[in-house]
């Protein structure tokens, strides 16, 4: 399920921004030191491919209900873990534009949920431990899948939760994502097994050529730098959170308290925005619109206090607003015009 | 069919962005700055502002006027991605019920004010987004991520991709067709279909990408891909992201908004 | 002028899987001549093609393009002096834009910003689509395609221009462009075609190869019209050859 830019805060979406590219960064260093000149065009097909299929719709037995492909596994088993993510990544950024699914800002939140934990947890920690005899290949395609995509859904919850946009209760949205997910990763898993065996039995030599040959191994240190302290944090931190969750209503805030030292959660945007409103302050050319009305409205960043809503200032805001876009449609059909009117 | 549609969308879109307007022919670079600095923008609002949101729409007022744009195509766009944002933003109004004013004395709870945010918010960026992509060619965009320095072997990948998108998804038309007309009324793909279906296109684009690897080849292809010299920015492109940037940090830190609608009662009382 | 010739010596190929596509084919190709290579499907036209500029190197036997005996070293020279043009144009254009798919090979071949940009330009010029210069592929129609793949090879100033089916999917206009302006090119050039009226129009000399051998080499106008023969091959009179 893809992040919209609409849930989250401006403080998750840059975050999760740099955590992404910083992913595509490490994996493209990696691509280059390691892989062969054709491996670039095989990446370009291979989302294309992905992108191509999962534009097919097919029917899932015994529910009556349509789904269509993923493909992080699939990549992964073909190209490797690095290619697999960078190509994922841009499957994702192309869909991102052209299919406004998702948005620009969540891309990056995009990126890790539906990459990252499949191409550098679910492949190098499940896939590929449970394959080394050539046995177990379709329960570990299917729990890679599976798994891949569980923390992808619980990636979502979070990034959900701390933005704070949307009111669903960490516990409720954690129970409707995780089983619709189970659902959607044995899906994955099934048809990811069913094409890879279904390519590997007639034309076998054409995954042997690529079939991680190029980039298979995951570099030990990275696994364990980056991959496993991020697995333990999330994993631990999320467990405590969804245990305290369910065993106790107010358990939630308890363990945010324990993890921030505080009841509240941080809300990084509005200092980035207290900042930029006292550069504002010291800059601005107009001092009667000073923040005061602004800060009373900024003032509820904790959870009880709301801001106080006046029925003057709303009316006038709607009459501003209608000026507002009168001036743009009027502007925008003047330039219009002089443009038509030039010779070109 | 789903698939009609999807296709029938990415070919547009690409067609529409080889317009020629004021606004296609702005640096790629500046437009990706523009729409990023936009975005946040309006997602860094508290999460109960409604009106001054609003403000935020001229861009897309402006754009969809002058880069010719057709709206219908972006209203249907969003209804089609606003399932999932419905399915969460309609949780706000039933677990935030106090009661924020009295509009005609009907109550109105912050729930619904954080809904209709969240609402705005979504067809905000979405569009946004939409009209980057129809005034912006996708080798732009590839061409402002090299700028950035986003990693190359990423924007080389996406520019073959992107390239190949087109070819690929003809091809998977072509099967599905094919398979449509000899299953008569059955209604949608099997799994077992499914995964031979995807299985040979796999297997026909693992053979088009050797193929395309042997044309690379044949034209002195040594694993670097060639690319455009940078352009210097001109002096409109300047002038136009001072005005975006100008407008959005109007619209976001001044809410002129308010004032001027205070002004112009005013003047009617 | 020694180093236009191309010259196949009992030349074998094998694929890995076992299949053994060219079973010693010998023939010499002299300089400015247009050789057409015809024969059913399967027959090694295609693998021949590939032997060209080395993407395939020979199981057993030699191949010499110029001076140059094919061998893993010198086939990034002779990819200068060999265009291959393929059969699926799609597979040709892999760049966003005409411009820069031109421009791919005379790039690679290290020349400078200001010799690209002549060589793209005459390049499109040639075949007529300069203007098309800054579309992407996926907006070209068949026709087009084809003639930017040829650009694209020939703004790398090959000596010899090898293609793969040239005419195929071309509506009726589009392949008499294409022939007038293959007929327009000096290159030694050999065609790899079903075609049969278009190779007579085109080549003076034709080649029929069957199951990896060499069946029938001679002038075009006397092998294109030896019924007998292309039947044998599973081919046809050209049709401007048919009486009806």
């Amino acid at each position: 399920m893809h992040m919209a830019d609409a849930l989250i805060s401006p403080a998750v979406g840059v975050g999760f921004w740099a955590l992404s590219l910083g992913g595509i960064a490490y994996s493209a260093k990696k691509l280059k030191d390691n892989i062969e000149e054709k491996m670039i065009p095989i990446m370009g097909i291979l989302g294309a491919f992905v992108f191509a299929a999962q534009m097919i719709n097919f029917t899932i037995p015994a529910t009556g209900s349509s789904g269509h492909l993923g493909g992080g596994m699939l990549l992964s088993i073909i190209l490797g873990p690095y290619a697999g993510f960078v190509v994922m990544a841009s499957i994702l950024t192309v869909q991102a534009l052209f299919f406004a699914d998702g948005g620009l800002l969540a891309l990056g939140c995009n990126i890790w949920n539906l990459g990252f934990y499949t191409s550098f947890i679910a492949y190098p920690l499940i896939y590929k431990p449970l394959i080394k005899h050539n046995k177990f290949v379709f329960l570990a395609t299917l729990i890679s899948a599976v798994i891949g995509l569980q923390l992808g859904a619980f990636s979502v919850v979070l990034q959900t939760y701390f933005s704070g946009i949307s009111e669903l209760p960490f516990k409720t949205f954690l129970l409707l994502m995780q089983p619709i997910h189970l659902l959607i990763g044995i899906v994955e898993g099934v048809v990811t097994y069913g094409i890879v065996k279904y390519v590997t039995m007639s034309k076998p030599e054409i995954l042997e050529h690529s079939l991680g040959n190029y980039s298979g191994k995951v570099d030990g240190t990275f696994i364990k730098k980056i991959v496993i302290g991020f697995l333990i944090l999330t994993i631990i931190t999320g467990g405590i959170l969804s245990w305290f969750a369910s065993s106790n209503p107010d358990g939630l805030e308890w363990s945010i308290e324990k993890v921030y030292g505080k009841p509240e959660l941080p809300e990084k945007e509005h200092t980035l925005t207290n900042i930029l409103k006292s550069v504002q302050e010291k800059i601005s050319i107009f001092p009667d619109y000073t923040f005061k009305k602004d800060e009373s409205k900024d003032a509820e960043a904790g959870e009880e206090k709301y801001p106080n809503i006046d029925l003057g200032t709303t009316l006038s805001g709607v009459f501003g607003a209608f000026i507002v876009l009168s001036l743009t449609f009027l502007t925008g059909f003047i330039l219009k015009t002089i443009k038509k009117k030039r010779p070109s | 069919m789903n698939f009609d549609r999807e296709f029938f969308n990415l070919g547009y879109l690409d067609r529409l962005s080889y317009k020629d307007t004021i606004i296609h022919n702005i640096d790629a670079r500046v437009k990706v700055i523009g729409a990023i600095a936009y975005i946040i923008a309006v997602l860094s609002f508290p999460k109960y502002a409604v009106i001054p949101l609003i403000p935020f729409f001229s861009f897309q007022i402006f754009s969809i006027i002058i880069g010719e744009i057709p709206i219908s195509f972006i209203i249907k766009r969003i209804f089609v991605v606003s399932p999932f944002i419905l399915f969460i933003a309609i949780f706000n109004p039933f677990f935030d019920r106090n009661t924020a004013f009295y509009l005609f004395n009907i109550p109105i709870s912050y729930g619904i004010l954080s809904f209709f945010s969240i609402l705005i918010k979504f067809v905000l960026t979405v569009s946004i987004i939409i009209i980057l992509i129809s005034t912006t060619s996708f080798s732009g965009l590839c061409y402002a991520m090299r700028c950035f320095k986003v990693p190359e072997i990423f924007v080389n990948q996406l520019l073959f991709m992107y390239r190949y998108i087109f070819v690929l998804a003809e091809e998977a038309m072509r099967m599905v067709r094919a398979k449509e007309l000899r299953s008569f009324n059955k209604k949608g793909l099997e799994l077992k279909f499914y995964v031979k279906l995807a299985g040979n296109l796999l297997i026909r684009s693992l053979n088009r990408a050797e193929r395309i690897y042997y044309a690379m080849l044949s034209r002195g292809y040594n694993g670097n891909m060639p690319y455009n010299k940078r352009k210097k920015l001109g002096f409109p492109d300047l002038l136009f992201i001072l005005i975006i940037l100008i407008m959005i940090y109007f619209f976001r830190f001044l809410e002129p908004v308010n004032s001027m609608g205070r002004f112009i009662l005013r003047l009617i009382r | 002028m020694s180093h236009h010739i191309v010259k196949f010596e009992n030349v074998t190929f094998i694929y890995p899987d076992g299949t053994s596509a060219l079973k010693g084919i010998s023939f010499t190709i002299n300089h400015g001549e247009s050789v057409g290579v015809v024969g059913a499907n399967g027959s090694g036209k295609t693998t021949l093609l590939m032997h060209l500029n080395g993407y395939l190197l020979p199981t057993s036997g030699t191949i010499k393009i110029g001076d140059l005996i094919l061998n893993k070293k010198t086939r990034i020279e002779i990819r200068k002096k060999v265009g291959v043009v393929f059969q699926n144009p799609d597979d040709q254009l892999f760049m966003p834009t005409v411009y820069e798919d031109v421009a791919f090979g005379p790039i690679n071949m290290g020349l400078d910003e200001h010799s690209v940009d002549f060589k793209v330009r005459n390049a499109l010029e040639i075949v007529g689509c300069y203007d098309l210069k800054n579309k992407p592929p996926h907006h070209l129609s068949g026709g087009q395609k084809r003639a930017v793949a040829i650009a694209s090879v020939i703004s790398m100033d090959p000596d010899i221009l090898a293609m793969d089916e040239p005419s195929s999917n071309l509506d009726p206009k589009s392949r008499r462009a294409l022939i007038n302006l293959l007929k327009s090119f000096k290159h030694t050039k050999i065609i790899a075609s079903h075609d049969l009226d278009m190779i007579l129009d085109v080549c003076e000399r034709c080649i029929v190869i069957k199951d990896g051998v060499v069946v029938a080499d001679g002038p075009s106008n006397i092998i294109l019209s030896d019924q007998k023969l292309l039947e044998e091959n599973n081919l046809e009179l050209p049709l401007i050859l048919q009486r009806r």
